[in-house]
């Protein structure tokens, strides 16, 4: 099987009809997801807490193995055999080592030298303003700075895709619209294509082109919504509409705007 | 606020050494007022000439020397052996519920109780006294290491994966091995007090020594070449332990 088959040829990510169950079919924690994100878009998958979003992120990235249903990842996204690169919640930075070896983390074992590491580590530092802080211990940094330590190893991979669980969840309001408005700065300065998870509506709706919805029991896939151009502006009467949507389509309600509540021009 | 830090950091040792001095002096003054009989224990000051005395003759290295060997021999042999055994106990679960029954057997018989086969099996020398040290630091180091191993961070090997390290190799090197080794090195400090206490027990039974040298001067009631040689292996261990301390605050940088 080719990669890539029966997909686009722009097409980075591909679930088809994907489920999994961890009890042999009894159970489904994700069932019938279909999910498709092209390069360079910034796509948030949006839902409550322990509705599988987590997973799913890790289906995507072919660390877990469904149990139904078939995923593809272009030749583009995997480079050197590392399919991605992974942001974690909690940074998850390791505590033993630099924040400068940290970032190396990915390059390690790729066969190159020691400087040419250094190099790019210190590269991916300085796009996320931390290259002064290369040789402290993660514990001497913020939650803030840790978090951007962790998006700077993803980034070294040099991966086209970047897959980013919750990363800014448990930070502060004001560090977190800050981390906000520096990845949209990354992306657009490395069109990477992003997948970003969250259960923050109005994250989403700042950061994402498109946001679909994951909820339910097994969860699936409720709504694929575009937001619309950037900048975006939260008081505007659209992106309130966008979030009366959003909330009514993970709570299972049916979508206002399909049933009428408003007129289809303000969408 | 520099300086009031290395004033704080300075406070303790230097508290810790008038407390020394204060022991010491009420030792030697209780024993020269007439409230400790000499005989019972002797005075500091009556050390001093007993201490030259065994360094002429040459006792006092000669003990050191062959305690040393016994120490570093099986404090190294234990501890190896101990900590290996506990991290791959810790990191594959089969062989710790295979191993579970053994180590339960074995574990509660203290390394004393193996002198009559370390005499056996290695005799009256330094093999047999390096045996029975080893057993005792064995377990210290193996519970340490095994309990590191067990409270690893999970996600740390989800990391590992996320970022091409996935395999054997990768999770012991780029996970297991740093994240236990604060535990491994807490089993290691214990094991290195635990030892000195186990060259005495081994050198009871005649492998010259400390040990030997302390039991033929309280056959002779000489108390004290007792406490000379109690305050040598105090002093000894101080040593190892600063010795340890220095290494260990190297690699474990990262803790702060």
């Amino acid at each position: 099987m080719s990669n890539g088959e029966g997909a686009a040829p722009d097409v980075m990510v591909r679930l088809h009809d994907v489920g999994l169950s961890h009890d042999g079919g009894r159970n489904f924690i994700l069932r019938g997801v279909d999910l498709e994100i092209r390069r360079g878009e910034f796509v948030a998958v949006l839902g409550p807490s322990g509705a599988g979003k987590s997973t799913l992120l890790r289906i995507a990235m072919k660390l877990i193995a469904p149990t139904e249903g078939e995923v593809t990842l272009a030749p583009a996204a995997t480079a050197q055999g590392r399919p991605a690169g992974l942001v974690f919640q909690d940074a998850k930075l390791m505590p033993w080592r630099t924040v400068q070896r940290n970032v190396e983390l990915g390059l390690e074992g790729l066969g190159l030298g020691r400087a040419e590491r250094h190099a790019r580590a210190l590269d991916a530092l300085r796009l996320v303003g931390l290259a002064e802080q290369a040789g402290r211990w993660p514990r001497q940094l913020s939650g803030g700075q840790r978090q951007r330590v962790g998006v700077a190893r993803a980034l070294t991979v040099e991966p086209a895709l970047l897959l980013m669980d919750e990363p800014f969840g448990a930070l502060d309001a004001i560090t977190r619209a800050g981390l906000q408005e520096e990845l949209l700065r990354i992306w657009a300065q490395t069109r990477k294509t992003v997948l970003f998870v969250t259960h923050d509506i109005d994250e989403a709706m700042i950061l994402a082109d498109r946001i679909i919805v994951l909820a339910g029991h097994p969860a699936s896939v409720r709504g694929d919504l575009a937001v619309g151009p950037r900048p975006r502006d939260r008081g505007a009467p659209a992106m309130q509409i966008l979030a009366e949507r959003l909330r009514a389509l993970i709570a299972g309600d049916p979508d206002p705007a399909e049933a009428g509540y408003w007129r289809a021009s303000e969408i | 606020m520099r300086m009031g830090a290395s004033r704080r950091s300075l406070y303790r040792p230097l508290l810790g050494a008038v407390g020394l001095v204060a022991m010491f002096g009420l030792w030697e003054a209780s024993v020269r007022v007439g409230l400790v009989p000499s005989g019972l224990l002797p005075a500091p000051s009556a050390l001093v000439p007993a201490w030259l005395d065994e360094v002429r003759g040459g006792f006092w290295q000669g003990a050191i020397r062959d305690s040393m060997t016994h120490y570093l021999l099986g404090l190294v042999i234990g501890s190896v052996l101990g900590g290996l055994a506990g991290l791959l106990c810790g990191a594959v679960p089969v062989l710790d519920a295979l191993l579970s029954g053994v180590v339960r057997v074995l574990r509660p018989i203290p390394g004393l109780a193996w002198v009559p086969f370390a005499i056996l099996w290695f005799g009256l020398d330094t093999a047999g006294a390096t045996f029975v040290i080893a057993i005792s630091v064995f377990w210290i180091n193996f519970y340490a290491a095994h309990g590191a191993v067990q409270s690893i961070d999970r996600d740390l090997f989800e990391v590992a994966a996320a970022f091409g390290h996935g395999g054997f190799g990768g999770r012991l090197f780029k996970v297991v091995l740093p994240a236990a080794m604060p535990g491994l090195m807490s089993g290691l400090r214990t094991g290195l007090g635990q030892a000195w206490m186990s060259v005495v027990a081994a050198e009871l039974f005649g492998v010259p020594g400390i040990g030997a040298r302390m039991m033929q001067a309280s056959s002779l009631l000489a108390t004290d070449l007792v406490v000379i040689y109690m305050l040598t292996m105090a002093l000894l261990y101080a040593l190892t332990d600063m010795a340890f301390m220095l290494v260990r605050n190297r690699i474990l940088g990262w803790q702060g």
